[in-house]
């Protein structure tokens, strides 16, 4: 679903990506962790269409993120840690806004089954201002799935929340990966990253320098392994 | 079709979400409004000259209000994170810049509605030159919001944003500034249309020119 090839991004002078390469099978959901600074959130936002490589191509359902990014930015969906949505409007009318620019059909009864699935459907008339930290962010997931992308990507979803929130989010999370979407998420919570995915990488020096099944990876082996990676 | 539906769709939000706060229009009204009486005391507005100096201070009031309007399009987008998911649309981004765009000048007009009959008792004019001034007033709106939302996409992603716009706007819409003024000026001074034609070309050339401009660079000024 996801193929990365010879990826690369410099500011200026400074190469934050080094050529990445890396596949990620329909269905499949990849955590990839890394220190700050790693290049992971510039990872992200290139494959979402939001900046452009300096060099290498990644191909998003076989559509190329280089020359047809309105088409790729059709098939994807983001969650970051920020939320991406409109304060002064509400629930309803922040996914409607979406849903006319997604072109979404049957927009109604789509907004009330994704409000329905991130369980705001009893808050959906008030104003986003209104809603808890960890409220917005299931609402920016509903954002994110309103026009049933087959891509998510996700950049640090969990920051900024409470630990209800976060085990509410990490429910919402395996519903997603349970409806057969591709999934990359990054995130600094090494736990919580194996726990939900099938997939573990680790972005360091702006590479992929290690990348393993998450089942039959213990959390201490991960722990170690990432320590020695970032360690260089 | 499509692409108006998304234009529409982003004006529909920007204006819903202004109808809610009121805060941006609060602002670019009071500030009109200021603008008028201050002028109005300073210079001790004569019936002599009064017709001189009105259309000016009327488009400083216009001009200068609408500069906090477009400054806050782009910049309330960057803070609140929102601008990355109205990127990640799947449009035309000249879809975006139409609807912001038709968003921005609509709150100008709005002001310009409340300000011009405002105006007009202030300075003790004559009611009669109002539906010509109003379509001045429409055509200048149009224009300086069009080229605006550019430059306020343009200054975003600049440190000093909220000082950059005027720095950028002002320059490039001296010719329409001035085209609006003399218009003004000839509309209440009853001159004839023949007389005014070049300024009326001048003000609809500048909007045809710099419409089409923005329209086509928008994608590359809001890429990153």
């Amino acid at each position: 679903m996801i193929q990365v090839r010879g990826l690369t991004k410099a500011f200026g002078p400074k190469k934050v990506l080094r050529g990445i390469d890396l596949d990620v099978a329909p269905g499949e959901f990849l955590t990839l962790v890394g220190p700050n600074g790693a290049g992971k959130t510039t990872f992200l936002r290139i494959l979402a269409t939001l900046s452009r490589a300096t060099g290498g191509d990644a191909l998003i359902g076989g559509v190329s993120i280089a020359d047809h990014p309105v088409q790729v930015r059709r098939n994807i969906g983001l969650v970051s840690h920020r939320t991406l949505l409109y304060d002064d409007l509400t629930a309803v009318e922040n996914l409607q806004f979406y849903g006319r620019m997604y072109d979404v059909p049957k927009l109604d009864a789509r907004i009330d089954e994704v409000l329905r699935q991130v369980d705001l459907y009893f808050r959906r008339h008030e104003p986003v201002r209104t809603y808890s930290r960890g409220m917005q962010q299931r609402l920016s997931i509903a954002r994110a799935i309103l026009h049933d992308p087959q891509v998510m990507l996700m950049d640090e979803p969990y920051t900024g929340l409470d630990v209800q929130a976060t085990a509410m989010l990490r429910t919402v999370l395996q519903g997603l990966a349970a409806s057969g979407r591709t999934v990359i998420m990054t995130t600094h919570d090494l736990e919580l990253g194996l726990e939900v995915a099938d997939r573990v990488a680790i972005l360091s020096g702006g590479t992929i320098g290690f990348q393993a099944p998450a089942k039959g990876l213990s959390i201490h082996d991960f722990r170690r392994i990432y320590a020695e990676q970032v360690a260089g | 079709m499509n692409f108006l539906r998304k234009v529409g769709a982003v004006a529909w939000k920007d204006l819903r979400a202004e109808w809610r706060t009121r805060e941006v229009f609060s602002a670019m009204f009071v500030f009109a409004l200021l603008i008028i009486i201050i002028f109005n005391f300073a210079l001790e507005l004569r019936a002599e000259n009064a017709r001189v100096l009105v259309p000016g201070i009327l488009w400083v009031a216009f001009t200068f209000s609408g500069m906090l309007g477009l400054n806050r399009s782009f910049i309330q987008e960057k803070d609140r994170g929102s601008l990355e998911g109205l990127l990640l649309c799947p449009v035309d981004r000249s879809a975006i810049y139409l609807g912001k765009m038709l968003a921005n000048s609509a709150l100008m007009a709005l002001v310009a509605v409340f300000i011009l009959p405002v105006s007009f008792v202030l300075f003790n004019l004559s009611f009669g030159a109002l539906p010509m001034i109003v379509v001045v007033t429409a055509l200048g709106t149009v224009g300086f919001a069009g080229v605006g939302t550019l430059f306020s996409a343009m200054a975003v992603n600049t440190r000093a944003r909220e000082v950059m716009l005027p720095l950028l706007l002002f320059p490039v819409a001296v010719p329409l500034i001035i085209a609006a003024v003399k218009l003004t000026a000839g509309i209440m001074d009853g001159l004839p249309v023949a007389e005014l034609a070049r300024w009326w070309q001048l003000l609809i050339g500048f909007d045809a020119i710099f419409f089409t401009l923005s329209f086509m660079t928008f994608d590359y000024v809001i890429e990153e």
